[in-house]
């Protein structure tokens, strides 16, 4: 009975010390003047380029700050990303100055409290609302945009050339003129979509005056029905494309197995390495209304400081560098990255024809997911995806699977 | 088998039951060294996912940009009261039941047969078996998903389907990765299983056979009975095992098939803990898993016991 006695007092000790799960210490961030600057940046499949427009940036700023060294560690984009931020946020031992992170994830990193408030210091940039907005949480500044990645339609000149065909230029022409291709040619999709390619269908819904946070009205309904269109045996087969992901209608479309794709400006090169090389072009994506652009989303990576950053003025300093008009057209140059400064853009558009159907997109305003730590949620627990699939595969109607989509997107607000 | 034997004798001693203090103290005594381990290991654990699914605690918490607060029972009421949940909890529950099965089935008739064959079949067959058991769940589900991929797999070539998807039906997906798991599984059912077999007396297998039972009769009659404690282990390993698959759904089904209709338990705890940073709901998907898993291996037990048979 002894032993029990002591097992129990055990229990009761460990119980008292654990009353609750822990937290974090509160951030402690600094301001020192020299030292060494660690940065995060993400990682590529093809980083030299962006290491080599990275090194000139150090060079610069090194030159005109004595004493300070920059460290850089390229860090994975995988899911394992988040792991790495939320150690940054709970230990400032392992906190780097500055960090790349994707516009996405922001919400959530603004809501644990990770990056500090710019705006005082960046004050006016050259940036349109949209793009603004895409790093602001609550009116707080969490980050300079760095680079935008933008969809718009990629098509192969030779089919449409041989089938007489023209580039549409409403969704309704997109989706005949697909159906035309498979008819004619049944070896290729006539466009490629995928059940699990959210940012593919999102345009298509928010063209149709729907939101994700309207998911069930009748708008966003129309949307979703112009979608799921496309995922039909005439155009693209459910059995086939149901599960695709956006990166495995790139596959499709540079491997020569679909007419159309909807892509980014970042997968120009992946496109260039396959079959479909040298035969297509771009056009923006086409809105219901003859001749319209329908909202792409404005993906994109930011440049933040971090609240546990040791050198606080530095780090803004080396943002305001990285992420300055110079840097941004030598980012596209190396990388195929949208600048996010208007002045840059412009121009691009003048020296390379390729942006200007991206750039055109942009002018025609773009969208965003909500800025909430309820997008990260919706996002993995594939709220659309699942919709999109109950729909392509006739396991429930447009209004039955918008309806429960709408319903997981209201929990996931109400619990965040 | 053997211990298990002991143990079940023990369990009818009653006269010890009036020992001294000092003589009630020994077996505690006997488990230190097996609870010094076990403690930290399993105990300190589950009382944190105990702990944490109470807690209102997501990644806001988890980083200090919110307090943690308190919630009682609130997580268990949001899981309870979720559709989704059931119809999880049931699909697991039915999917691991018909892999249960399939294995043991699959580890007894190899098992059967490895005593039947010759020493080289023997060797190749524990070979194949052992490689089977020694591949890691995510290599095996890759190379499975590959051998069944739509348009470059191995299986679509042979057969000349070619472009069928077979993730695409629910049960058509969950076939495929039933076998996948109970390829990885089998092993284990069916080396138990023969070295229980080799364990029994060959004068017993002989008896039988001068009393004219088949094969189909001595299997049932003799070798089944003397395995009881062995398939006990096995019946409640596969069940624990299958009950909380996760690698071979997450990585051949991209996370829970066409609209999530190949998840299980597990993969749906994944995803609303890590996926969504619920951590304090997450912990009460594991807590309840945790005690069906609990309330099956006793109820199984009792049963046995019930029936006579000491575990």
């Amino acid at each position: 009975m002894r032993f029990v006695n002591y097992v129990a007092a055990g229990v009761a000790v460990l119980a008292l010390a654990a009353c609750a799960p822990s937290t974090a210490p509160a951030p402690a961030g600094g301001d020192e003047k020299t030292g060494t600057l660690r940065v995060w940046l993400f990682d590529e499949p093809n980083r030299a380029p962006k290491e080599k427009v990275v090194g000139e940036a150090i060079k610069e700023f090194t030159a005109a700050h004595a004493g300070v060294k920059v460290e850089v560690a390229y860090i994975p984009t995988t899911p394992a990303r988040h792991e790495k931020f939320k150690g940054a946020f709970n230990d400032p031992a392992s906190s780097p100055d500055v960090a790349e992170y994707g516009n996405t994830d922001l919400a959530e990193y603004a809501a644990a409290g990770g990056f500090a408030d710019l705006g005082p210091q960046l004050g006016n940039q050259d940036l349109t609302p949209d793009l603004l907005k895409s790093a602001t949480v609550d009116g707080k500044q969490y980050g300079l945009p760095w680079f935008i990645g933008i969809r718009a339609l990629y098509y192969r000149t030779d089919v449409f050339d041989e089938l007489k065909l023209k580039p549409p230029t409403s969704l309704a022409e997109l989706t005949e003129t697909a159906r035309t291709i498979r008819e004619k040619k049944p070896d290729l999709y006539g466009i490629a979509v995928g059940g699990e390619y959210t940012f593919g269908a999102l345009p298509f819904v928010w063209d149709a005056g729907g939101d994700i946070t309207t998911l069930d009205s009748p708008e966003a309904r129309k949307g979703v029905k112009a979608y799921t269109d496309l995922l039909t045996d005439d155009i693209c087969p459910p059995q086939a494309c149901v599960s695709l992901t956006g990166g495995k209608t790139v596959e499709l479309f540079a491997g020569g197995k679909a007419a159309m794709a909807i892509l980014g400006n970042f997968n120009r090169s992946a496109v260039d390495a396959g079959a479909a090389a040298g035969k297509y072009a771009v056009v923006p994506l086409p809105g219901s209304a003859p001749g319209s652009i329908a909202p792409a989303f404005a993906g994109g990576n930011n440049l933040g400081v971090l609240k546990n950053a040791a050198h606080r003025t530095l780090a803004v300093e080396f943002v305001k560098l990285l992420g300055g008009k110079a840097y941004q057209t030598k980012m596209y140059e190396a990388m195929g990255n949208l600048p996010t400064l208007t002045g840059a853009r412009d121009e691009l558009a003048a020296k390379d024809p390729f942006v200007k159907p991206f750039l055109d997109t942009v002018a025609a305003g773009t969208r965003f997911v909500p800025l909430d730590p309820a997008w990260v949620k919706i996002d993995n627990s594939k709220v659309i995806p699942t919709m999109l699939q109950k729909i392509a595969t006739g396991r429930a109607g447009v209004d039955a699977a918008t309806a429960e989509a709408a319903a997981a997107v209201k929990t996931a607000f109400g619990r965040s | 088998m053997t211990a298990g034997v002991t143990l079940g004798r023990r369990a009818v001693t009653p006269g010890r039951r009036a020992a001294t203090a000092g003589g009630r103290a020994r077996p505690w005594l006997y488990l230190l060294p097996a609870a010094a381990v076990l403690v930290p290991l399993f105990g300190y654990p589950v009382y944190m996912l105990g702990l944490l699914s109470v807690f209102d605690y997501r990644q806001a918490q988890v980083s200090g940009g919110q307090p943690s607060t308190f919630v009682g029972f609130a997580n268990y009421a949001t899981l309870l009261g979720d559709g989704r949940f059931w119809e999880v909890l049931l699909q697991t529950v039915g999917f691991a039941a018909a892999l249960v099965l399939a294995t043991l089935a699959a580890g007894a008739a190899l098992a059967v047969l490895m005593t039947r064959t010759g020493p080289v079949p023997r060797t190749l067959l524990s070979l194949a078996a052992l490689g089977a058991w020694a591949a890691p769940a995510m290599t095996g589900s890759t190379v499975w998903m590959f051998l069944f991929d739509a348009d470059l797999g191995l299986v679509n070539q042979v057969l000349g389907l070619d472009g069928f998807n077979w993730f695409y039906d629910r049960w058509v997906t969950f076939a495929v990765v039933g076998a996948t798991i109970v390829w990885h599984s089998f092993p284990l059912v069916m080396l138990t299983l023969y070295a229980g077999i080799q364990a029994i007396p060959a004068s017993v297998l002989e008896a039988a056979a001068l009393d004219g039972a088949s094969a189909w009769h001595s299997f049932w009659k003799v070798i089944v009975p003397m395995l009881r404690p062995l398939v006990t282990i096995v019946v409640i390993q596969s069940v624990i095992w299958d009950f909380k698959v996760f690698t071979q759904i997450y990585v051949m089904t991209n996370g829970g098939g066409v609209a999530g209709q190949n998840t299980v338990l597990n993969v749906y705890a994944y995803q609303t803990a890590f996926g969504s940073s619920e951590y304090g709901l997450g912990s009460a998907i594991a807590v309840v898993m945790t005690l069906v898993l609990l309330a099956f291996t006793l109820v199984y037990i009792r049963a046995l016991r019930r029936g006579g048979e000491g575990l």
